[in-house]
């Protein structure tokens, strides 16, 4: 927050040689514009906080299932290649070091070393869902590994594999749908970006989409462990 | 369009503070009126908007409340297959079954539960009365995030419409608190998945409402405006807001848990699936006992103020109370499983009981210090005065006999019974819905720039007070005597006291249209409020009557506390004197 310059002259609105950063003012509520950045980080982190708590229910049934019945959480894992998973992982933490990366450029004001980390952010996301969808539930729904009344995998080891599957779908699910919100705020950034709306003393909304994107990581890498690695 | 254009097409700019009018004047014709108010991001419409919604939640909760009482004035009684006695039996349409009469009472007891919880008491004073004076008492000009304060009322009402679509399919008949594996096993596929995802979807109006509410307080307070400047109110409400972010997310995660479990079976609630009903049970109050002081705290930060203000009295203990608040906030996480504690293990029990007692401790510093605050007060008998005395000493009760049920060896004894009924209603009524009246009357003549009929509101307050011990007192002897509760039928012994009781609801739903008689007479017919009609030393009351549309003229600094009555107010002084000789607004940075 450091970064930004508060001196900045008020240009004119509707001056359109001047990028639409410098043009940017802080909403009139506010008394300053590190004021209104500070609250919006504020409310980005509370925010992140009720995500961590959305997704510590899941974990904590997975524990729960886990107790109970160990074999069938350790049949179901066994289904699940690492290898996929993995590579997933190093895709996401990639796209969390360009999104890091674009904020630093807007910061710094290189506005095209920030549109290819940008997009490069948003393939690495659509790279995720895609290994998931076509190596991961595709393959696993196609034999029968389902959730619930879905399930119908006629070599199941263990009698309650349907609720790890259940586990794995719902939790993974819940990600994967952060990962499509993700990549809709990711384009609508592209979009804002290329208008020039963001500069050294305006990247509110980069650094919000930012720090969402990291928890959005962070939840896989311990999904990942959880689901993938213990046995 | 930008952020950039938007945030000034929307909010206007600096200029013109000093010629604006009421936010209440309509600028426009009628139709771009209306558009304004929908697309509206000041907080004070939007918290005017919540009223009326919570408002009418009430009225439809409250309906089905008088339809329980009604049902219950008679003991159903089943006679070779025919229900005789029943009550309710005009509200069949087509054949009275023996089924039929006990399934419509369980649907209009969920009814009268889930809007009751999730739709009134949660939102209700915080998006109400908290959306319209938080920024006032703090000298904001809106809140931090003024377009996420509209979408939350829109996700307000698009989660009670979901809720009302479930109730116009037929209802649903689980209990507020959808416990499985009744609720993913019972008829009803799409009214229950709908009820519950209104459950799910106004999570996000109350995490948003609170998350905004949080930033608000730090990071909009006035000039001068020390933490412990702030209004108790604001306190309360901050403590309520830090509860909402923390709890909502995890019946978030539970109720989409649930939908999964009724539409996919996954088998994760359902024992007969190798599931665990408690983990559902864990989930359920891990988030519904914290919101029980979403409900209260509030409630408590308005008696804080408005008793300081009806007796022009220094509040004792202005930092107990505040700390009290963020202690019963922190608290309140972990005492959930003394909802559970006959499907827990002994020991966990003793801690729950425990942990629960140590709620009490903040809850009696803030009634000792109110009580303590009256003594030499020049007590006002206005409206919102009675009502905070209506507070006192049914909180008071409702709270006493928390204890016995927080005790392992009584609550055996109680749990489940009408007993608990009595308590929680003693609590959420005699406390949150009060406390609201007192709010509203308190704070009305600043929202609607009209005064109320003083005595018509008393009469109202009366019968409020007397109808709700009617029908609430008579449930403790119920419980005691055992009468379980979420019957639709009953042993001929209870008769009386289930007589007794229903009609005391008739006198509180007639109290509650006096009221409504009373505001609706106060908007077209009321005298012009002035700008302090009770002598507030609060930031809200340095406004005009009804504020402008961006709070202040100036933007205010604060020199004296909240309740320095003794200071600032000179001696033989009359609310109507007001405003004070305003102090040097040295440093206003406007």
């Amino acid at each position: 927050m450091a970064t930004i310059d508060t001196h900045q002259p008020a240009l004119g609105k509707d001056d359109k040689s001047v990028p639409l950063w410098k043009r940017y003012h802080h909403g009139h509520h506010w008394r300053t514009a590190d004021d209104e950045f500070d609250a919006a980080k504020i409310g980005i982190w509370l925010f992140l906080s009720t995500e961590i708590l959305l997704f510590s229910g899941m974990f904590c049934a997975y524990t729960l299932f886990r107790l109970m019945y160990p074999e069938a959480i350790a049949a179901g894992s066994s289904y699940l290649d690492w290898r996929w998973g993995g590579l997933n992982t190093v895709v996401l933490l990639i796209s969390s070091f360009t999104m890091a990366n674009a904020i630093r450029c807007v910061q710094l004001d290189k506005q095209s070393w920030a549109r290819i980390n940008l997009i490069i952010t948003w393939l690495c996301a659509a790279l995720f869902l895609a290994i998931k969808l076509t190596f991961e539930y595709g393959p696993k729904w196609a034999q029968g590994k389902r959730p619930g009344v879905l399930f119908n995998y006629p070599f199941a080891s263990e009698t309650h594999e349907p609720i790890w599957w259940g586990i794995y779908y719902v939790s993974t699910g819940i990600h994967a749908t952060h990962v499509i919100g993700g990549m809709a705020l990711i384009a609508l950034l592209i979009y804002r970006q290329a208008k020039g709306s963001y500069g050294p003393s305006h990247y509110t909304l980069m650094e919000g989409v930012g720090l969402y994107w990291h928890i959005v990581d962070l939840v896989w890498i311990f999904l990942f462990p959880l689901l993938y690695l213990v046995h | 369009m930008t952020t950039v254009d938007r945030s000034h097409d929307h909010l206007g700019g600096h200029a013109g503070h000093h010629d604006e009018g009421s936010y209440l004047t309509p600028k426009y014709g009628p139709i771009a009126t209306v558009w304004d108010w929908m697309t509206t991001v000041d907080h004070k419409k939007i918290g005017v908007m919540y009223l009326f919604a919570v408002l009418f939640m009430f009225f439809l909760g409250g309906v089905a409340a008088l339809v329980l009482r009604t049902e219950l004035l008679e003991p159903t009684r089943i006679v070779d297959g025919q229900v005789t006695g029943a009550a309710l039996r005009p509200f069949v349409t087509g054949e009275v079954t023996p089924t039929s009469v006990g399934q419509l009472y369980n649907r209009v007891m969920t009814m009268h539960g889930a809007i009751m919880v999730f739709m009134f008491i949660v939102p209700g004073i915080p998006a109400s009365l908290g959306n319209f004076f938080l920024p006032l008492m703090l000298g904001a000009k809106d809140v931090a995030f003024p377009r996420l304060n509209l979408a939350s009322w829109y996700i307000y009402v698009f989660g009670s419409m979901f809720g009302v679509f479930s109730i116009l399919q037929g209802g649903v008949d689980t209990g507020w608190t959808f416990y499985t594996p009744y609720s993913t096993t019972t008829a009803g596929q799409p009214q229950v998945i709908a009820m519950v995802l209104a459950a799910f979807i106004l999570g996000f109006s109350s995490i948003f409402t609170g998350l905004n509410f949080i930033v608000t307080t730090h990071k909009l307070r006035a000039p001068g405006m020390g933490w412990f400047d702030m209004p108790l109110f604001i306190w309360a409400v901050y403590s309520t807001s830090i509860i909402q972010v923390l709890a909502t997310p995890v019946i978030g995660i539970t109720l989409l848990l649930l939908v999964f479990e009724r539409v996919l079976q996954i088998g994760i609630f359902d024992p007969g699936l190798g599931g665990d009903p408690v983990l559902f049970q864990h989930f359920f109050w891990f988030y519904s006992h914290p919101v029980v002081y979403v409900m209260i705290l509030p409630a408590m930060g308005i008696i804080s103020d408005v008793l300081a203000v009806h007796c022009r009295k220094r509040l004792f203990g202005y930092r107990a109370i505040a700390f009290s608040s963020l202690a019963i906030a922190a608290i309140s996480f972990l005492v959930w499983g003394h909802h559970m504690f006959t499907s827990q293990g002994e020991l966990a029990a003793m801690i729950f009981s425990f942990l629960t007692f140590f709620v009490a401790i903040p809850t009696a510093v803030k009634v000792f210090n109110w009580i303590a605050s009256l003594y030499k007060g020049s007590i006002t008998f206005t409206t919102p005065m009675l009502y905070v005395f209506a507070f006192l000493f049914l909180f008071s009760i409702g709270g006493l006999t928390g204890l016995p049920l927080g005790t392992l060896s009584t609550d055996l004894h109680l749990h489940d019974s009408y007993f608990v009924v009595a308590h929680f209603h003693y609590v959420m009524f005699g406390g949150t819905v009060i406390a609201f009246l007192a709010g509203l009357h308190h704070w009305w003549p600043k929202m609607f720039g009209r005064m109320y009929n003083e005595r018509g509101a008393q009469i109202g307050c009366l019968l409020v007070f007397v109808g709700f011990n009617v029908t609430f007192f008579t449930q403790f002897f119920l419980g005691t005597q055992g009468m379980p509760r979420r019957y639709a039928s009953y042993v001929d012994e209870f008769h009386m006291l289930h007589m007794i009781s229903t009609y005391g609801s008739y006198v509180l739903g007639l109290g509650f249209l006096v009221h409504l008689a009373v505001f609706v007479h106060s908007l077209f017919l009321g005298e012009k409020a002035p700008q302090n009609p009770w002598g507030g030393l609060t930031l809200e009351w340095e406004t005009e009557t009804p504020p402008i549309e961006h709070n202040f003229h100036e933007e205010p600094v604060v020199t004296h506390g909240p309740y320095d009555f003794d200071e600032v107010v000179p001696p033989g002084w009359d609310p109507k004197d007001y405003p004070l000789p305003a102090p040097a607004p040295a440093g206003s940075k406007h």
